[in-house]
Order: structure tokens, then C-alpha cells, then sequence
């Protein structure tokens, strides 16, 4: 890595949700940040900038990670999603999506958009995910509002519909 | 009876919320999503690291010659523009947002930075020097009332800033012929329901105009509006507040972010600059506010069947450093149900409110609840347990008659509705009491601590403006004049397409109430979910409100939901007459459904919603003779039970009442002192239920934090009021895996009072939820002055008594707690180098050899020959910081001896300590020899005695390390604190 100075910008290469983005940021500068104010993407919350709340989670190479723990440096050459590429297109969600939103798995949604990062994540790696798994998965995450319940219903709600396309007719 | 009639069925029905696509799109637009002007600058502020002391200088100029700074400002520049904010009891106190000469709590702001971008802003924080001498704090409530305890406000006197007695009924005949007079005293921790988002503001001064507008998350009650603009010194139409379209959760927290919406406005005018301030979560915890903790002393006069015939309440409140709106309305809010769900005709009242060394206090979902029935609920289980009787006979004797309602409280409350015989019952045999208690039984059998317990509660909603004047006395109101009522307000307007917008000002915090005014009005109006549209932004420029409006006890459902079926109904009964004219029929035969408005005799005569509501934009002149517009309707709806305190201190503190009862089984290990909640059954009565997707959601969401306040969370102060809970690594909300999912079941009693029937339900589990499991810990231990959080090491304690300490003598530097909390901290140790006594002397006294050899010093400056001052960057455990230390020598006999003493202090913490330094020469060098004292307090307090022990052996040794590189010599392994001594002493030790 080439040598940095403190006082200045510095470019960022990187995907983001699929697309090659150049951006400009300071060594110090948090990922969480540059996502939200430099580029502009505020689907990313920040929580506690501390790495407990996991509100600020998104996926770098496929793996969920805080972007509040992150610096913007660290992403050069990596591929980071957020919430805004969960859905295939504007107008519709996705199963997980909508899930959350016939389980009522959130209210205020500040929290929501990192434990839909991690729960995409986990659904991928893991297909047969079960309640222990989602429940693990979520003890990385604060929701004030809910009360948990409904985001587990969501989830394994979501687990089970993705399961029964996977196999079509089972 | 008010309520509506309803067609359509919307109301009731569990749809999707119109919120969530947003949301869980990324598309929601939170404060720290609006877009700003180019120009807007950021806030920083820079808080006070101490409880209590004065601020005798603030030097700034390092910070506003930084590059990037645009305006540094203190207390004094911010007093310059502004007036003290209100205060809401008669007392001789000024409350400002910032410290101006003395700081009374960890976290209060002492200056502001406003720069280019947030990073700059807190860069120059760090270059503000602030010389503060450290007066003594005060935490503890009751001491605080102590004829020698500190004052923290000196044109007051003292730390009582008010109190009141109050008497209803004849209580002292009741206790002196009660068969038998129990009691109870209980310490309500502190804790709040702190949300994940924060605060933020957005503020902008116009000075054409001398108007300021800003943007915060605010919640409300708009109350506060009025006290914004006073302290601003501008007229409510020179202070715009608006808040966002979203909002990341508040359970009553955002209210207190009103004084920042003043820095923030005064902090633009001063910079010339719209400047934004994002609150970071250390200061979230720290400083921004959170729920009263109470002592309350509870007496009870007692028949022998177990009849209460009176009670006697002594609480003494404490509101923090300084009493800010609308304090002390915690302690008043509950005023007309302090007999819970029970009918009791005599009370007395003792009501003090004191203030000490930590953060202001303000709303909190449950806001009075918890504090009042955990003594309420604690004493019912005592009353029961000292007769000998069934705790749930002793529930049910007292309980409000069926028949009784609306029920007139001994202090003037009037419960609306219910029947808790019945919900009690069903709540018994739905929730399975009979099996959990012969759980209970065959656990215990085993030998296993099992217990059960039960709470009883009557949730207030929709509050009385005026409850809060009930602090004052009649003759104070009779002066001030009589304040009374909780206008709502909602307006439904049709466009010229004829399509239908809703416009209130609940300002939502995530409950979904965009959602359950489209079902309320599409109902109304006969129309698909869908195409009514809402919005719930509030623009105080532009939008209909008043002093009730926000998102506050519970309100929404029963008196803004409420409003909006009212002005739907306008619109509709216009619309009817303007169908019925083009149908040809009377308008009492017209129908309003699936869009269409026809005549229910003949449905085929029909017109469509669009034609008929667009009318008034296109051609007025078609309207029937005397119907007015179907545009807009703005309704506003004050109920008119809720009237000002009367002359004998009575008061209806809130319009509705619902009935919750819950129960629960718990077991505590044994080994750990965990305790476990097995099973959790809630029974909630809140009237008419417009969304039970929703209303279940409220349950769930105030359980969980309920869990968390009873077994988990508390805004812990040490003795010298640091705080000691600034993470959420700290405090410590509970997470899925804590959270165990309760059975919520329902009674429905309309309210007679409220336009659909609805009660509030927000807040109910935060008042039942702590003290239901504490009467069930209680019953499993038998222990009667249960204290939360029912934190593992305090279970414990009553398990198996306190700690004792260690047999073994644990090495020489033993860690204890200092008197006054702090950490205390000494150690001793000596280092051999090879260079001569002299020249190891003068390295000592040289600060350039000193900024070499000081672990993390950036700068060590010499302020005269005893006295240094040095800059240095320490990490200790999880907690890194930047300290300013102050060193002076004393004693200092060449080249021997020298005793060093000072203080550092950084916004982390601080310290102060001494150490004797001696040198002796040795056959080959010299020998120095140290021994050292040392307090901490802060935030790097928190982070325990075994990592602090362990850092400070570990940077003094670095130190002497260094001086003995530095004069070219070894040190001696052991003395230099080895990796093995470290260790040791890092995991040898218990506490
Ligand atoms: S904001 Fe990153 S974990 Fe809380
Ligand atoms: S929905 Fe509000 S924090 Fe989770």
C-alpha cells in the first residue's frame, strides 16, 4: 500500500453494489462515512460508532462487517453492498424484504437495514439456516423498538420461502 | 357515548404498514439523511469530564486557529444571546444549556465548536483548555439533602428545589384504625429506553429577519417549543421547528434533545452558517437524558381481610443537576392513579424533588409508571406475604369494582372504562397459572429457586396539559392561571384529482401511524387503503399544532387517531349532501364505499368519490346551498374530562386508563445468580384495538426494554459522578438472546371518552414488566428489599451475602476502591540505569527528555522550574483518550529526592495522584526508586481496576524503560514491571 499522508484525500477504487466507484477520502475517514456523506447512500445507519449496535452492517465480499469499525481505505478493491441492492428493482422487495414487512419486523427502522445485511448474508452462506442459527445471528444486533420476535418470524419465514424455491415442488 | 360508527372494516384489521417499503429500501430519511445546504457547518461539543466544579478560565484560542474552525463559543457567548430556559417549579435557579461558570454533571457542554466537518470540529475540541477546580458531587438523592452536603446551585440554597404535601381523603384516621400498617421503601434505579439513533439538528438564523429554523428529531410534547423560543428570546413565529419524515426510535428520549436545538440555533447565528449536529452515541448515554430515579417510602393501613383503606406515599425525586421542562412532571404524571388498579379513598402524599451531580432528567416510555408501581406492586406482595394470605386475594379484594366506572380516584383521576375481574381471570386461566404454579412447586422440590410473581397496573394515556401545575400550590395556579387539556388535531384534505391526504402532528418515532390513519379515514370515506396518503412531517411554520402535540403518552391511538375520524366525518357529511344533490336523493341515504358514494336504497345510483370530493376545486358553484368546502378540514379535539387541578389539589392527570395484569416464573441459578425468565404472560386492556399487528408490537417492544431495565440496564454513577455507563458495551440493552417472547392477551373496553374507543398502550410493560419480576425474585428468594437491575453479582449477593475478600495477601499493589468511588491505584518499584545521579536528575527536570520518555507525550512544556504541563495519548483497555496532565514537584531535594503531584484530565477522565521519586547511586549507575498514589474517576474508570492496575504498571514502566534507554543504561527485568508480573497482576486478582 502506498504511503499516506494524515491531511490528505486519497482515492478509494472499489465496487459498490455492483458498480466501479471512485471515491475521495481521508485515511481517518470512517467506511460508515464515506457511504453516507460522501457518496451519499444514508441506507446505512450509524448507531453507536462502536461496533455493538450493528446498525452500520453491510457486506464486504459477501461477508457481513461494521462499517462504523471500518476504515474507508480498507474497502480498496473489495466489494461492498448495502441495503439499497438488496431489492431486485425500486418498485418491489425482496423475499427477505418483504418478509420483514409481513412479520412487522420493524418499527422505527433505524436498525434494520444492518440485520438485513446480516441476515442476507447468513441465508446465502447458510440455506438451511434454522431459529438457533437466525438468533445467533441477530445477538449481533440492537433493536430497541421490536422486541425481536417479529424479526425472527421474518427471518425464518424468509429461510423457509427461499428453501421452497430452491427445491420447486418440495 | 362518542364513538363513531364504522363501516368498511379497515379499522381493527392487522394491514401492512404503508411505512416499511421505504424503510427497509434504505429509503427512509432520518435527520442525517436530509440534505443540507452547501454551506452547512458541523457541531462539536465539548462536555465536562467532571461532576461538579467551576470553570475558572477557558482558553480557546487553539481551537479557533485551527484551520477549518469557523466559531469557538462558551457558556458566556451562548448567555449572550439567549435567556435561561424555564423552569417549571418557583424556585431561585437559572437552567442553561451550557455550563456557564460551573459544571454540576459528567457530559454538561462547556464550549461549542462549529467547523467544516465533523472530524475537524472534534479535532479542535481537544485544543480547548478548560481549568476547572473540582468541588465535591453529590449522586445519592438522600444525602443530597444532608445540612453539609453540596449545593449545587448556590442562588438556591440547597438541593431541594421543591416539595409538596397533599392529602385526600382522611388518611391519618384510615392508618390509625387500619388493623395493621405496612410499609415499604424502595430505590428506583436510573435507566433510559435510549434508542439507536440519536440526537440530531439541523439549525439555520436568518438575521434579516431575527427568525431562526431548525430541524431536530424532536418528539414533542410542542410544549417545548415555548420554551425554546422564550430562551431564544425570539416570538413562536421567529423559531421554525421541524422534524424529519423519520425517525429512528425516541420511547420519550427525543424530547430532551430541545436544549441542543437552542446551541445548535445559536451556534448558526454566531457562525453566520447553517450548522448541523449529529450526537455521538457516548454522548447519547452520557448526557442527553434519561428517566428519574426515586426513593420512595410506601405505607399501607391494612384491614384483616386484606382491604387497603389507605395509602401513604413519601417519594423524593431526583431530576440531576438541573430542573429542566417539563421536570418535575415524572413525579406528577401519575398523579390521579396512585392507587394503581385499586380503590383506595384515602391518601397522603409527600413529594420532594432534589437535585444532584448527574444528567437532567426527562420523558421516558412509562414516565412515572415504573417508579410508582414497583412500590405500589412490591408492597401488595408484602401486604399479602405479612397477613398470610394469597398474594392474588389481596390483588383482586382491592380492585376497582366492575360496576364502578368511570371511577372518580381519591386524587381525582377518572378511570374511563374496564372490567379487571375479569381480564385477571382470563389472564389466570389463559396464561396457565394453575401449571406454572405447580412448576413452581416441583422446581422447588428439586431444590432449584423458582418464584413467581405479579403485577397490577392501570396504564394512563393521552396526559392533561395541566397535571403539571399540580406541583405548584392552588394558590401559585390561581396566580399562573388554569392550564387544562390535550388538544389533538388532524386535518384530511382532497386534492383537485379528489384524491385524499392526512396531515397531523403525532410525529411518529417508528410506531407506524401513517399506516392507522389511512385505515381510519379510508374507512371513513369508503375508500381503498391505498389511495389515502399521509403525512406526519411537522413544520411548525406552516402546520396546524399546539402545546399537546407529539408523540407522548401515549396518545395517538386514542385522541390523534381519534381526531382524524372527526375530520374525516366533516368531510364526509359534505360530501354526502354534495352526492345526495347530484343523485337526487337526501343525503342521510347516501353510502360511501369501494370509492363510490351511491343511495343504499339503490345502489346503482351511484357517483364516484373522485367526482364528487373534487368538486369544491372546480366548481364550487355546484355545491348545495350551505355545504361548505370538502378542500381541507382541520378538526381540533381537547376531551373535556380534562380539566385543571382543582382548588383541593385534585387532578384527572390523563383521559384514559387501561388495565394490564401480568405474571411470571422465574428461576435463578444457584452457581451464577442468573435470573431466567421461564414464562411471561401479559393481559392488556386498551380499549378499542385499531391495528393489533401494532398493538402487539408496542407490547413486545416496551417488554423487551423492560427486561433490559430489570435485569440489565443502569446509568450508574460512581460517588464522584462519573459516569460509568457511556457504551453500549456498558449499558447493556438487552439483545435477541435476552429477550424472551411474553403471551399478550386482550380484553377490549371501549373508552367512552375517545373517539374510536382506543386507550394508549405504548408504555404499559415499561410501569408492569420490572416490578412483575422482582416480586417473582423476591418470591424465590425471600429477599424483601429487591433492588434493580437483578444484575448476576447483585443476585449474588443475597444468595450467598457479600464478597468476602481474598485470604491470600494478592502482591504489592493492591487495587481499592477510593472513598469517594474512584479508582484508587498504587504501586511502587525501582529501576536500575547506568548513568550517575546527576545526569539521571537533570533528565528528570528537562522536558525534552521527559517528552521522549513519557509514554504517549506529544508535548511536555515547562511552566516554571516546579510545575509542568504535558500532553499525552493513553490506551487502557478499550479506552483510549487524550489527557492534558498537570505536574508539579515539591519536596525536591537534589539530586535525591522529589515528590511529583497533579492531576490529568481528558474527556475520558481523570486523575490526580502523587509519587516520591529517590535515587540512589549504586556501584555501576544509579537506582531509582518510586512509589505512587493514584485516583481515577470518568469514563476510563469504568473499565475496571484489573485493566487499570495493570496499565499503570505497565506505562510506568515504560517509563522508567525509557529513562534508562535514554541514559544508556539496563534495566533490572523485575523491576520494570515484567510481562510475567503483568500478567499476573492483570488476571491474579479478583476484582
Ligand atoms: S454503528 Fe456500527 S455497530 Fe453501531
Ligand atoms: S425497529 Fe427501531 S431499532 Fe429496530
Amino acid at each position: 500500500m502506498p504511503r499516506m499522508n494524515a491531511a490528505q484525500r486519497h482515492v478509494v477504487d472499489f465496487t459498490l453494489n455492483g458498480r466501479n466507484v471512485r471515491a475521495q477520502a481521508e485515511n481517518r475517514m470512517l467506511l460508515s462515512d464515506l457511504l453516507r456523506h460522501e457518496i451519499g447512500l444514508t441506507g446505512t445507519h450509524v448507531g453507536c460508532e462502536h461496533g455493538v449496535c450493528g446498525a452500520c452492517t453491510v457486506q464486504i465480499d459477501g461477508k457481513p462487517a461494521r462499517a462504523c469499525l471500518t476504515l474507508a481505505q480498507q474497502v480498496r478493491g473489495s466489494d461492498v453492498r448495502t441495503v439499497e441492492a438488496l431489492s431486485p428493482d425500486p418498485a418491489e422487495l425482496s423475499p427477505l424484504q418483504a418478509a420483514f414487512r409481513r412479520h412487522y419486523g420493524l418499527q422505527c427502522g433505524f436498525c434494520t437495514p444492518g440485520i438485513l445485511m446480516s441476515l442476507d448474508a447468513l441465508l446465502r452462506e447458510q440455506p438451511d439456516a434454522g431459529m438457533e442459527d437466525i438468533r445467533e445471528h441477530l445477538s449481533g444486533h440492537l433493536c430497541r423498538c421490536t422486541g425481536y420476535a417479529t424479526i425472527v418470524e421474518a427471518a425464518l419465514s424468509a429461510a423457509e420461502e427461499q428453501r421452497k424455491e430452491e427445491i420447486p415442488n418440495a | 357515548m362518542k364513538s363513531l360508527e364504522t363501516a368498511g372494516g379497515l379499522i381493527g384489521r392487522t394491514v401492512e404498514r404503508v411505512e416499511d417499503a421505504g424503510l427497509l429500501t434504505g429509503r427512509g430519511r432520518y435527520i442525517d439523511d436530509l440534505p443540507v445546504r452547501r454551506d452547512t457547518a458541523h457541531l462539536a461539543i465539548l462536555r465536562s469530564p467532571h461532576g461538579h466544579a467551576e470553570i475558572r478560565a477557558i482558553d480557546t484560542t487553539a481551537a479557533s486557529a485551527l484551520p477549518g474552525v469557523i466559531a469557538v463559543m462558551t457558556g458566556a457567548d451562548v448567555a449572550r444571546l439567549t435567556r435561561s430556559m424555564t423552569v417549571g417549579v418557583k424556585a431561585n435557579v437559572e437552567c442553561w444549556p451550557i455550563a456557564r461558570d460551573r459544571v454540576r454533571y459528567v457530559g454538561e457542554p462547556v464550549a461549542l465548536v462549529v467547523a467544516e466537518n465533523r472530524y475537524v470540529a472534534e479535532d479542535a475540541l481537544d485544543l480547548i483548555e478548560v481549568d476547572y477546580e473540582t468541588l465535591a458531587a453529590i449522586v445519592d438523592p438522600e444525602k443530597a439533602l444532608a445540612a453539609d452536603a453540596p449545593v449545587l446551585h448556590p442562588s438556591l440554597g440547597t438541593n431541594l428545589i421543591n416539595e409538596r404535601t397533599f392529602r385526600y381523603g382522611d388518611p391519618e384516621t384510615a392508618l390509625a384504625a387500619a388493623a395493621r400498617r405496612i410499609s415499604i421503601r424502595i430505590a428506583y434505579p436510573r435507566n433510559a429506553c435510549t434508542p439507536i439513533e440519536t440526537y440530531g439538528v439541523i439549525a439555520e438564523y436568518d438575521p434579516g429577519e431575527d427568525a431562526y429554523d431548525v430541524t431536530a428529531n424532536f418528539q414533542g410534547p410542542f410544549s417545548i417549543h415555548a420554551v425554546i423560543a422564550r430562551a431564544l428570546n425570539v416570538p413562536g413565529n421567529r423559531m421554525r421547528l421541524r422534524t424529519p419524515p423519520d425517525s429512528g426510535g425516541s420511547f420519550g428520549i427525543k424530547q430532551g434533545v430541545f436544549p441542543y436545538v437552542i446551541l445548535a440555533a445559536v451556534a448558526a447565528r454566531v457562525a453566520g452558517r447553517p450548522v448541523k449536529w449529529i450526537e455521538d452515541r457516548l454522548e447519547h448515554l452520557t448526557a442527553s437524558v434519561s428517566a428519574t430515579n426515586r426513593v420512595t417510602t410506601l405505607e399501607a393501613a391494612v384491614a384483616a381481610d386484606g382491604r387497603i383503606t389507605a395509602l401513604c406515599w413519601d417519594q423524593l425525586e431526583d431530576c440531576g443537576a438541573h430542573l429542566r421542562a417539563p421536570e418535575p412532571a415524572t413525579l406528577y404524571r401519575m398523579h390521579g392513579n396512585m392507587t394503581g388498579a385499586y380503590a383506595i379513598e384515602n391518601v397522603a402524599i409527600r413529594n420532594r424533588v432534589v437535585l444532584t451531580n448527574k444528567t437532567p432528567t426527562g420523558l421516558n416510555r412509562g414516565f412515572g409508571g415504573p417508579q410508582i408501581y414497583f412500590a405500589l406492586e412490591r408492597l401488595i406482595h408484602k401486604v399479602a406475604d405479612e397477613l398470610g394470605l394469597d398474594r392474588l386475594d389481596i390483588i383482586r379484594r382491592n380492585l376497582v369494582p366492575a360496576d364502578a366506572f368511570p371511577y372518580r380516584t381519591a386524587t381525582g383521576g377518572l378511570l374511563d372504562s374496564g372490567d379487571y375481574q375479569t381480564a385477571l381471570d382470563r389472564a389466570c386461566a389463559e396464561g396457565g397459572l394453575e401449571a406454572l404454579r405447580q412448576r413452581r412447586d416441583s422446581a422447588r422440590a428439586e431444590g432449584r429457586l423458582y418464584g413467581i410473581g405479579y403485577a397490577t397496573v392501570i396504564e394512563p394515556s393521552v396526559s392533561n396539559m395541566g397535571y403539571i401545575t399540580t406541583v405548584l400550590t392552588p394558590e401559585e395556579r390561581a396566580k399562573a392561571g388554569p392550564k387544562n387539556g390535550a388538544q389533538a388535531v388532524a386535518t384530511v384534505a382532497i386534492d383537485p384529482l379528489g384524491s385524499v391526504t392526512v396531515k397531523v402532528a403525532s410525529v411518529p418515532q417508528g410506531q407506524g401511524h401513517r399506516t392507522v390513519l389511512a385505515q381510519v379515514v379510508a374507512e371513513r370515506l369508503g375508500l381503498p387503503l391505498a389511495s389515502v396518503r399521509v403525512n406526519t412531517e411537522l413544520d411548525t411554520a406552516r402546520d396546524a399544532w399546539s402545546i399537546a402535540s407529539g408523540n407522548y403518552a401515549s396518545r395517538f391511538a386514542p385522541a390523534v387517531a381519534g381526531a382524524a375520524a372527526l375530520a374525516a366525518d366533516r368531510i364526509r357529511a359534505r360530501l354526502a349532501a354534495i352526492a345526495a344533490s347530484q343523485l337526487n336523493v337526501t343525503a342521510d341515504r347516501i353510502s360511501f364505499r369501494a370509492g363510490k358514494l351511491f343511495d343504499r336504497e339503490n345502489p346503482d345510483n351511484a357517483v364516484s368519490f373522485g367526482r364528487v370530493a373534487a368538486a369544491s376545486h372546480w366548481a364550487p358553484d355546484t355545491l348545495p346551498e350551505g355545504t361548505g368546502q370538502t378542500i381541507r378540514e382541520t378538526v381540533f379535539w381537547t376531551p373535556d374530562e380534562l380539566q385543571a387541578p382543582t382548588a383541593t389539589d385534585g387532578i384527572n392527570s390523563s383521559l384514559c386508563h387501561g388495565f394490564i395484569f401480568d405474571f411470571c416464573g422465574v428461576e435463578i441459578n444457584r452457581t451464577t445468580g442468573q435470573v431466567r425468565i421461564d414464562r411471561y404472560v401479559t393481559m392488556h386492556d386498551c380499549g378499542r384495538i385499531l391495528h393489533p399487528g401494532m398493538v402487539d408490537g408496542q407490547v413486545r417492544g416496551g417488554f423487551a426494554q423492560a427486561v433490559g431495565a430489570a435485569l440489565y440496564e443502569e446509568y450508574a454513577y460512581g460517588s464522584d459522578g462519573s459516569f460509568l455507563t457511556g457504551t453500549l458495551a456498558d449499558y447493556l440493552i438487552p439483545t435477541v438472546m435476552e429477550t424472551p417472547e411474553p403471551l399478550i392477551l386482550h380484553q377490549e373496553t371501549p373508552s367512552p371518552f375517545t373517539p374510536l374507543g382506543a386507550k394508549g398502550v405504548g408504555e404499559g410493560n415499561c410501569m408492569s414488566t420490572p416490578v412483575c419480576i422482582a416480586n417473582a425474585v423476591a418470591d424465590a428468594l425471600g429477599v424483601e428489599d429487591i433492588r434493580l437491575p437483578l444484575s448476576p453479582s447483585r443476585v449474588s449477593e443475597w444468595l450467598y451475602g457479600e464478597e468476602c475478600p481474598p485470604s491470600k495477601p494478592q502482591g504489592p499493589a493492591p487495587v481499592a476502591t477510593g472513598a469517594s468511588g474512584e479508582r484508587l491505584l498504587t504501586g511502587a518499584g525501582s529501576a536500575d540505569v547506568v548513568a550517575t545521579r546527576d545526569s539521571v536528575w537533570t533528565m528528570l527536570l528537562d522536558p525534552n527528555t521527559l517528552k521522549a520518555i513519557i509514554p504517549g507525550a506529544h508535548e511536555v512544556r515547562k511552566v516554571s522550574d516546579t510545575h509542568f504541563r504535558a500532553e499525552v495519548t493513553l490506551g487502557i483497555g478499550p479506552v483510549k483518550g487524550r489527557y492534558r496532565a498537570d505536574i508539579r514537584l515539591s519536596d525536591m531535594v537534589a539530586p535525591e529526592a522529589v515528590t511529583l503531584s497533579g492531576g490529568t484530565e481528558g474527556a475520558l477522565g481523570s486523575g490526580r495522584g502523587t509519587g516520591r521519586v529517590t535515587l540512589t547511586e549504586t556501584a555501576n549507575g544509579t537506582r531509582i526508586e518510586y512509589r505512587y498514589e493514584a485516583a481515577i474517576s470518568g469514563k476510563v474508570a469504568s473499565v475496571g481496576g484489573r485493566l487499570l492496575d495493570g496499565a499503570a504498571r505497565v506505562v510506568i514502566g515504560q517509563f522508567f524503560q525509557a529513562l534508562a534507554r535514554h541514559a544508556g543504561g539496563g534495566v533490572r527485568p523485575s523491576a520494570a514491571a515484567g510481562l510475567i508480573q503483568q500478567l499476573s497482576s492483570l488476571f491474579g486478582r479478583r476484582r
